[in-house]
């Protein structure tokens, strides 16, 4: 049922009226049981399986069942989300696994900066260069009609 | 009912929606802002660290210039949709991109790498990246230039509010909270309307569990369109869809399967329709001029392998990733090179799903599937809504001032970048109209350019306008209605009275009112039949869509009875009434153009040609009056700022 939580895994992020998934869920599908702590997805069939619940979960309740109108059962594809990679383990039905790691990201987490060190740049409000322009371009210049 | 409480927020400049196009709206206009003491807000239907399109990750940026022109740009652009383009706005975007997609690398994105420190290119316009965090890096670059105090989220906006004394002018919007009884109301000078595409107005092909399964994001509801439309903004294009074609019913990518791995495509007999299609006398050359030369438009390549599905019944389509891995491992001098050019491959692949349509690979490990060892199926989708792809719909926007001919400048240019014929309204990303190939680099591009524009504009008419509050009380009752209309009705039925929550997803039979989940299934039954979606095999024709135009009345009319249990399900209400503005702006807009322009798209079955001397040198626009509730349809002139000799390819 794309996105489903673990009943014996979840604590409802421990108090608190928003947990990690209703935090970050694009689609406003998570919402937490406050009289058992438990976190569930409450339209699944609106689910995109974006795995943002689950990379998010500090105790790994919530998982993904791939929609039940096209996909057997049996595989499952599991992320392990870091500060600078991501390691996914893919089961196959058969029960081959296989893992991938990838980079996430340069910069520390929450250090993205705005100019993208490219500075600030000598435009106006009246010309048409834009902020960090023409230093981020890494051109002298900024096209126009007729270049 | 619970009572809901009035939040009143009165700013400079709201920005609707910080996707990718918000985000880089966020990014610039805090400089303009910090230099011209403009006040910036930011409001999110969820949480910006995802938010929008992005959200699950991208496996690549698909437009950087590199060392290409503007204008080489355009060329590729204006064949792939059919003629239909905004020079000035694509070639805007164009000259700025390289600066943006260079800024995304400062802010932590990593870009793939050759040995000598270069981009890895997909394609020629196409960059591949490790794109898993893309809208989070994103998100925290705009909220460190906006400051986290001045973003809201998960607040819905809904209407956008008009002077009181100028109705061509923007003046404030009103929406509500998705997690407490509270409604918005914000008051400024400007604002950017930068809330996605339309997802789910057509039926897509999974309706059971995989109903969210939709290429682009289920929360795309159309907003932008609605917002701007029901403000009184002309509207262009709104007939133009997108179908992609991608691997079935996951609908993962396979851009890096036909340009990194270069894979064929053939029918099941075999036939590569592609070269076939190409060749002299082949069914391209019915489509000229733009069937005559590569890139092969998008439509068009959806249009051969629709003739082979279901014209010739030799479905399905294959794409034979075998074949492609095969012969790149080949190359490999010897088998422990072999090896490992095949696992670094098969590596490649399964990020290229990973990073943004997971499904894709939970249903290929479900199916025991290996690219390496034999063909996957590909399948054109439903119909979506989005500007900002091989798409055009989306608001008609003054482009650059310095990007004009004389006689253009009359006709695209008023004032202010990307705003759009109502005062003080800009638009970008997915909200912009016949701006089509910005991809997210673009869109945060174009949020970029609006945003400037937009902080020139709060800084020339620094004057807040008045909002009508009589207008504001009138829509805080509309907005509600979905909650009250059910507490009014629900006893009258059994399940009403259920209190138990798990039962959300039950839907509640009640003659006295429509869940928004029946509502949806209405509209995607309409469409799907009438207007050209994969249930009619993409036809449709004056009789059809006037039928689905007496449909979509009813339906209107029945969306006052809309019935929500809670703040989710109101959100979902809204989300529909702005499907079926979308929904209705389309077909009206599908009616009006007496020509298949984009067969593979859809095909006007009683006009099954090009038609170039009447419809090739104009873009379809539409105003619509919300007071009225009418429609008045349009032409505006296409205009060729350049001369394209040759069509760069992808």
């Amino acid at each position: 049922m794309p996105s489903f939580v673990i009943d014996e895994k979840c604590d409802g992020c421990k108090g608190g009226d928003k947990t990690a998934c209703m935090y970050i869920c694009p689609n406003d599908l998570m919402v937490l049981d406050v009289e058992r702590m438990k976190a569930y997805n409450c339209e699944p069939d609106m689910c995109w399986e974006c795995y943002n619940c689950v990379k998010i979960c500090p105790t790994q309740a919530i998982e993904v069942r791939g929609y039940a109108d096209f996909t057997p059962l049996g595989a499952s594809v599991v992320p392990m989300r870091g500060t600078e990679d991501i390691l996914w383990t893919v089961k196959f039905r058969g029960g081959t696994i296989k893992r991938f790691k990838f980079p996430i990201r340069t910069t520390a987490e929450g250090q993205a900066p705005p100019d993208g060190g490219f500075g600030i740049g000598p435009g106006t409000l009246d010309d048409q260069l834009l902020f960090t322009e023409p230093a981020s371009l890494k051109a002298d210049k900024l096209w126009t009609l007729g270049d | 009912m619970q009572e809901f409480k009035l939040v009143e927020i009165t700013t400079d400049l709201l920005i609707i929606g910080p996707g990718m196009a918000g985000s880089g709206a966020c990014v610039e206009c805090a400089h303009w802002a910090e230099k011209n003491n403009v006040k910036i807000t930011v409001v999110d239907k969820a949480a910006m660290e995802r938010s929008g399109a992005v959200g699950m990750g991208l496996s690549a940026i698909n437009q950087y210039q590199g060392e290409n022109t503007p204008a080489d740009y355009l060329s590729y652009v204006r064949q792939d949709l059919m003629g239909l383009c905004r020079d000035d706005l694509v070639m805007d975007i164009s000259r700025h991109v390289n600066g943006t997609v260079h800024m995304l690398e400062g802010f932590g994105l990593p870009i793939w790498k050759d040995a000598d420190g270069n981009y890895v290119h997909e394609g020629r316009w196409q960059l591949m990246i490790n794109g898993e965090s893309y809208k989070a890096i994103v998100a925290e670059a705009a909220k460190n230039a906006i400051g986290m105090d001045n973003v809201i989220e998960r607040v819905f906006i809904v209407r956008l509010l008009l002077d009181k004394n100028d109705k061509n002018r923007v003046a404030g919007a009103i929406g509500f909270s998705v997690r407490e009884p509270e409604i918005y109301v914000f008051r400024f000078k400007a604002c950017i309307v930068s809330a996605g595409g339309a997802v789910h107005v057509f039926r897509p092909r999974s309706t059971g569990e995989g109903l969210g399964r939709a290429w682009y994001p289920p929360w795309n509801a159309g907003s932008s369109s609605y917002l701007t439309t029901t403000a009184g903004a002309e509207m262009t294009s709104q007939e133009v869809v997108f179908i992609p074609a991608r691997f079935k019913d996951g609908y993962g990518p396979v851009g890096a399967w036909f340009l990194l791995f270069k894979a064929a495509a053939t029918s099941a007999s075999g036939f590569n329709y592609m070269a076939e299609g190409l060749a002299e006398g082949g069914e391209l050359h019915n489509w000229p001029p733009y069937g005559k030369v590569k890139p092969i438009p998008t439509c068009l390549r959806n249009h051969l392998m629709m003739i082979e599905m279901y014209r010739k019944g030799d479905g399905p389509i294959f794409i034979h990733t075998d074949k492609a891995i095969a012969k790149i491992a080949e190359q490999a001098p010897d088998d422990k090179a072999y090896k490992k050019e095949l696992k670094k491959l098969e590596a490649e692949a399964w990020e290229d799903f990973l990073d943004m349509t997971i499904s894709q690979a939970i249903l290929w490990a479900s199916k025991d599937v290996f690219p390496e060892e034999g063909p996957s199926e590909i399948m054109p989708s439903e119909p979506y809504f989005i500007g900002s792809h091989s798409g055009a719909s989306g608001a008609w926007c003054s482009g650059p001032e310095d990007i004009q001919t004389t006689e253009s400048k009359n006709e695209y240019f008023w004032g202010y970048n990307r705003m759009t014929t109502v005062k003080g309204l800009f638009a970008a990303g997915d909200g912009v109209g016949v701006s089509s190939h910005k991809f997210s680099s673009g869109s945060f591009t174009e949020g970029r350019i609006a945003a400037k524009a937009a902080v020139k504009f709060c800084v020339e008419n620094p004057e807040l306008p008045e909002i009508d509050l009589a207008e504001v009380a009138k829509l805080r009752e509309q907005i509600l209605c979905p909650l009250k209309h059910y507490e009014e009705h629900k006893k009258y039925t059994t399940l009403g009275t259920t209190t138990k929550k798990y039962d959300l997803p039950v839907e509640e039979v009640n003659p006295n009112y429509i869940t928004p989940k029946m509502a949806i299934f209405r509209l995607n039954k309409i469409m799907d039949e009438y207007v050209a979606g994969w249930g009619s095999m993409y036809n449709c024709s004056a009789t059809t869509l006037n039928i689905a135009l007496s449909l979509i009345k009813l339906l209107k009319e029945d969306l006052s009875k809309l019935a929500a249990r809670n703040l989710h399900e109101l959100m979902r209400c809204w989300e529909n009434i702005h499907r079926v503005q979308i929904a209705e702006s389309h077909t009206r807009h599908k009616l009006f153009r007496e020509e298949t322009r984009w067969p593979g798209y859809y095909y006007r079955s009683d006009f099954p040609a090009l038609d170039e001397d009447k419809w090739g040198k104009v873009f379809v626009n539409s105003v619509y009056d919300a007071e009225k509730d009418e429609f008045t349809m349009r032409t505006r002139p296409i205009l060729h700022l350049v001369d394209i000799r040759k069509v760069v390819g992808m």
